[in-house]
């Protein structure tokens, strides 16, 4: 069985956000890149399936310019046997799975994250799925494989599921695919220069939507403080002034 | 031509999430001069349909067909997707949640539509369609302008007034036919939260952190929850350590709230944690460190030690 893992380089959760050109872009100076939250626990939970046997290969792809390549790389010392970077900037997320539907035919299991931190689209999983015509599961939050079947636990609604899902299948995780993230080892740092990462030229693909521009939220106003020893004066706060009690 | 709204229903019931819903699809409709068609797939009765007329949808599509009980995402999508071709759906608005997250980029494939997830406003133009939506976990927001025949939207809950029109609806039956060959999900096993306000549903929320200090101390916290109709939220080291359950973890990294009321008791309030509540609509911090971050992102604060607060808080609550 071969695993794609799909990365998203995005700036670290830290980052204070800021834009430039009058608001129309993301201010990308000083920005420390990572790889998506959600992305890095479906890495994890790949290496996970592999060492337990019956998976052949990890490759991880991202549609990106130059610079995401020392994701890629980070990837590669977490444990991913290959990489993949598609030559484009991603414009949007029908664009960037446009893309990546032509190098994920050859996979068995596709995982993606639920979501990427910067842009918060939920789309490139389920887009890839259904350009391939596989199926998907999304709030993925268990994976295991039994035979030819994948066994799955995903959020519902009000609730979870258990289910068994025959693939080639799209994965879309979240919080619980893996317990913690894995960090690169020092012997994984140096074998991950030797691994390939293969740069392969965008297809030609129409982005659907595009940034018209960023605002950032209104100011808050300033904390209105109650006396720890009159606690009691929050409710009436909150039930007079505020109106939400 | 028309507006497809896709209603979900718990059990044959719809919530208030699905009226929030409708009367948002109903308000773009309106705008654009649209029908307004609501599809529900699942089994309600008639009369609970009818409920979503009133909301502002003048049709509604219902699918009565077991097999779809298993959400399986291909099928599904392939359902919604029949009944936007039925009525000529130019625009297909989901909820942002679970399933609608699953099946919006799929439908969106399918409809040559372009997909703007997790609005929170009504579009500031319809021609060309621009409409605002969160980005960057709730630290800003983008505008932005579809370039496609059709539009696809998953709606972020708790944005937008519920409006009642008075008006009613026309229910028929629809069978999108999707064969046997493109159901692939097997349910072994569901498991329902039973018994506590959902989270995702709560107009209160109280949440706790680390300053909670252990898992046997959330007998107040769940005290004051009860009293208030309140979902239980709590901070991700809190869910790490295993003193509270892992649904409860609201964040960057788990569920993303907005509801009218959040209470952060012992929570420091990293960019992480605020990522997940800062939508609230008002937020009262409860922390012993007048400097903790939360403070800035609090309408209301008390600094002061959390065992104290809340027993106070309790009878506050009991008096009102
Ligand atoms: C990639 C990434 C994703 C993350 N995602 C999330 C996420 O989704 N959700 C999340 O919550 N965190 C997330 N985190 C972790 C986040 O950075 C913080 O570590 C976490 O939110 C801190 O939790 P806390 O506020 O409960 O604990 P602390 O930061 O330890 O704060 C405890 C607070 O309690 C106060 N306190 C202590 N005792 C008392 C008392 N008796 N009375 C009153 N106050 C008291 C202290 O003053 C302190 O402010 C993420 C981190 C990373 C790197």
């Amino acid at each position: 069985m071969k695993i794609l893992v799909l990365i998203s380089n995005v700036p670290d959760t830290t980052t204070k956000i800021r834009f430039t050109g009058d608001n129309t872009a993301f201010d990308a100076a000083g920005v420390q890149w990572i790889i998506n939250p959600w992305d890095e626990l479906a890495l994890t939970r790949a290496m996970e399936l592999k060492e337990a046997g019956g998976v052949e290969k990890i490759t991880v792809a991202n549609v990106g310019e130059k610079i995401t390549e020392a994701t890629l790389r980070k990837a590669l010392a977490v444990g991913a046997d290959d990489a993949i970077r598609i030559d484009a900037p991603a414009k949007d997320a029908f664009f960037v799975a446009s893309q990546l539907s032509k190098i994920a035919g050859d996979y068995d299991l596709i995982l993606a994250g639920i979501e990427a931190s910067d842009y918060n689209g939920n789309a490139v999983g389920g887009m890839l799925a259904e350009l391939l015509d596989y199926n998907s599961v999304s709030a993925v939050s268990g994976i295991n494989m039994d035979g030819d079947k994948f066994v799955i636990n995903r959020e519902i609604d009000g609730g979870s599921q258990v289910l068994s899902v025959t693939g080639p299948l799209v994965a879309i995780v979240q919080k619980g695919i893996a317990k913690e993230p894995r960090i690169p080892a020092m012997r994984g740092i140096m074998m991950a220069r030797k691994k390939p990462l293969n740069v392969v030229e965008a297809v030609d693909a129409h982005e659907k939507t595009s940034f018209v521009n960023f605002e950032l939220p209104p100011p808050k106003a300033a904390c209105k403080m109650v006396d720890e020893e009159n606690a009691k004066e929050l409710i009436t706060l909150l039930h007079e002034e505020a109106k939400v009690l | 031509m028309s507006i497809l709204v896709y209603t979900e229903n718990w059990d044959g019931k719809f919530k208030k999430l699905s009226f929030e819903l409708v009367s948002y699809a109903a308000a773009i409709a309106k705008e654009m001069g649209l029908d307004l068609t609501a599809l529900s797939i699942g089994n309600v009765a008639d009369d609970e349909l009818n409920k979503l007329g009133n909301y502002g949808a003048s049709k509604i599509l219902k699918v009565e067909n077991d097999k779809f009980n298993s959400l399986d995402n291909k099928a599904l999508s392939k359902a919604v997707v029949a009944a936007a071709e039925n009525v000529g759906a130019k625009i297909v608005v989901f909820a942002h949640n679970n399933l609608g997250k699953a099946l919006a980029p799929r439908v969106s494939v399918k409809l040559n539509a372009g997909l703007v997830s997790g609005v929170t406003e009504l579009p500031s133009s319809t021609s060309p369609f621009v409409v605002k939506k969160k980005v960057f976990t709730g630290k800003a927001f983008a505008n932005v302008k579809v370039d496609a025949e059709n539009v696809v939207l998953t709606f972020a809950q708790n944005s937008y007034e519920i409006v009642e029109t008075g008006g009613s609806a026309a229910v028929e039956a629809f069978d999108p036919q999707v064969g046997d060959a493109d159901f692939s999900t097997v349910v072994n096993e569901t498991n329902k939260i039973t018994g506590k306000v959902l989270l995702n549903d709560a107009e209160i929320v109280v949440s706790g952190g680390r300053g909670m200090k252990s898992g046997d101390n959330w007998g107040g916290l769940e005290e004051l929850a009860d009293l208030l109709n309140a979902g239980m939220a709590c901070s991700r080291p809190v869910s790490d350590e295993g003193w509270r359950s892992h649904d409860e973890h609201v964040g960057q990294t788990g569920k993303i709230i907005a509801p009218n009321l959040y209470f952060a008791f012992g929570i420091s309030g990293a960019i992480q944690h605020l990522g997940g509540v800062s939508s609230s609509k008002v937020i009262v911090a409860i922390n012993k460190d007048p400097e903790a971050p939360i403070f800035e992102a609090a309408d209301y604060g008390i600094v002061g030690d959390v065992f104290k607060v809340i027993p106070q808080l309790i009878e506050g609550v009991k008096e009102m």
